[in-house]
């Protein structure tokens, strides 16, 4: 591998750390950072068969408030660059995402490690607020930022180091039992990422619309834009007919005239 | 009273552009602290000039805040419009500011949860991902450049929307509108999460129930078949006509459970991780354990 395309990829993995933790222009989705990789690495292709696989394991994968999913950025960093070093292109994919996913319970430590170390960056953010230097403020969240980015950037540099020769041998030994073991593992491990978030949002009332979407989605000629599309119009049709049954008997329900008193009391 | 102070546009944008980084110095204590402060220093510089004011107005912003990271932008919209008035001179105390932004926080992030990470993402995502598995260029740059337009669209205009109707956002959303939005939210993101469960939750046993012999006419007889590409034809056409390719007929544990309902044992499966969650199991246990369990049912043949 060449100078240019060492640092190109510590770059992405930079970019895919900061975004593991902003969760904004997702650069840590398997499917955008394995296909940077690929592209700066010039296997592109490789690349993106693996982004699309990884992404179909990673599509339940989110933080929600505090608790933290795996980590997408380790997984699909690393992955990509041993399916690189591999040499073995697109047929080198499924051994590549056999090693995703234990990275992506490694890269949920570390960011657990990060998030703790973040504690006296905001320390040092409120010594700054008080003596009002706004400069040293931005700066503290800036390196804060970097920390994240510097969390992906290292892993993937210290592969880089390895020799591809190393690399090769190591994914060759791996026995098929293991990884085509893995890959079934990884086929189940989304039930937990949904299973948190059903846990969230699941009451009496929205449990039918589980019900319908798991019967409909059998049918495999509905595009998911097309149960996108049913699923919208359900919510709009619920909201609709539950609006004018209500309208009639008490209009507003329980305002007390207190709106933010309300929003605070069910919070 | 003196000219008053205004946000301008660009201030806005400014704000808008920092709100980005809200996650940057995400930590165990105050969670999003660090980056609304930071996302808060253009309005609280322009709207702020001495020493005391701009102290007091970062510490205040300094103050426990977590919410999904789109849905800060609404909330941000409402600040920043009763920090304009604020600094006015209108009397709008720490605890009003701090009333809202926290009032707001956790129904908002109620809606963002399902609406972006569990309906939007797993869609443009499965989509994306279904043609990344053909090495599709298409599949990844769809993604991205959707996902940002959607994202940027969002965080701009609610931050608008909330800049403008400031402390009024109140009266709106006890009129019961926050209410339906996350009603409507929750009904969205269960009905995806039951056709990404039936679709998404790979689970398939490979034991054979059974192996029926086929009755002799039901199937292909490859050696009784013309050679060369006359019989290539004759196979497509027998096999176009209903008959068999093989003389067995193989019935997986998977042929039996799909019949009855696709997709059952996905959902036995989350059903399962749903228990051990509520048993607060945690999820770094389970998705490990899945990981144990897929590797020993494969070796002893069962998936």
């Amino acid at each position: 591998m060449s100078g240019i395309s060492m640092v190109l990829v510590v770059i992405v993995a930079f970019l895919a750390g900061m975004e593991g933790i902003l969760d904004e222009f997702q650069f840590h989705q398997p499917l955008v950072a394995c296909t940077l990789i690929g592209l700066v690495t010039g296997n592109l292709e490789a690349g993106i068969v693996l982004g699309g696989s990884l992404q179909m394991i990673a599509l339940g994968w989110a933080n929600i408030g505090a608790a933290v999913a795996p980590d997408a950025a380790l997984a699909s960093v690393a992955s990509a660059i041993i399916l690189v070093l591999g040499g073995q292109g697109v047929k080198g994919v499924s051994s590549a995402i056999a090693i995703a996913v234990p990275l992506a319970v490694a890269g949920l430590f570390l960011t657990m490690i990060v998030r703790t170390l973040a504690v006296p960056v905001v320390h040092f953010m409120d010594a700054a607020a008080e003596k009002g230097e706004m400069r040293k403020v931005e700066m503290w969240h800036i390196i804060a930022v970097c920390m994240q980015g510097v969390r992906i950037a290292i892993p993937a540099a210290a592969l880089l180091v390895i020799p591809a020769d190393t690399v090769r041998g190591f994914l060759e030994s791996m026995p098929a039992w293991l990884t085509d073991g893995m890959a079934i593992g990884g086929g189940m491990v989304v039930a937990v990422g949904y299973a948190m978030v059903i846990n969230m949002m699941a009451t009496k009332e929205v449990w039918p619309f589980f019900a319908i979407g798991f019967a409909i989605a059998a049918l495999s000629e509905l595009t998911l834009i097309a149960l996108g599309v049913i699923a919208v119009a359900f919510a709009l049709i619920y909201l609709n007919l539950q609006e004018s049954s209500s309208g009639g008997s008490n209009g507003g329900g329980g305002n007390t005239g207190d709106p933010l008193g309300d929003i605070l009391n069910d919070y | 009273m003196a000219e008053k102070i205004s946000l301008s546009k660009k201030d806005r944008l400014a704000v808008a552009w920092r709100s980005t980084f809200i996650q940057g110095s995400w930590n165990y204590e105050r969670m999003q602290n660090g980056g609304w402060c930071y996302a808060i220093l253009p309005a609280i510089k322009k709207l702020y000039t001495t020493k005391e004011d701009r102290t007091a107005a970062m510490q205040r912003h300094l103050e426990f805040f977590n919410t999904h990271p789109y849905i800060a932008s609404p909330i941000m919209g409402v600040t920043l419009a009763l920090e304009e008035e604020r600094a006015n001179g209108a009397p709008v105390d720490d605890v009003a500011i701090q009333g809202v932004k926290v009032g707001m926080m956790g129904p908002l992030a109620g809606v963002g949860d399902p609406v972006f990470w569990f309906t939007v993402r797993p869609m443009l995502g499965a989509l994306g991902a279904s043609l990344a598995l053909a090495g599709n260029i298409l599949g990844p740059i769809i993604f991205f450049l959707a996902w940002n337009i959607i994202r940027w669209a969002f965080m701009w205009y609610t931050q608008e929307f909330g800049y403008r109707a400031g402390s009024k956002i109140t009266d709106d959303l006890s009129g019961g509108l926050l209410q339906k939005v996350t009603k409507g939210a929750s009904i969205l993101g269960m009905f995806v999460l039951g056709a990404l469960v039936q679709r998404w939750v790979n689970v398939k046993f490979t034991p054979i129930v059974s192996t029926v012999k086929l009755d002799k006419g039901a199937y292909i007889e490859w050696d009784k078949l013309p050679a060369g590409a006359q019989g290539i034809k004759a196979a497509l056409e027998q096999q176009g006509s209903g008959l068999a390719l093989n003389s067995s007929k193989v019935t997986t544990l998977q042929d039996n459970l799909d019949s009855l309902i696709p997709g059952l044992a996905a959902l036995l499966l989350t059903l399962l991780c749903m228990w051990l969650l509520k048993k607060k199991v945690s999820p770094i246990v389970i998705i490990l354990g899945l990981f144990v369990v897929g590797v020993g049912l494969h070796v002893l043949g069962i998936m």
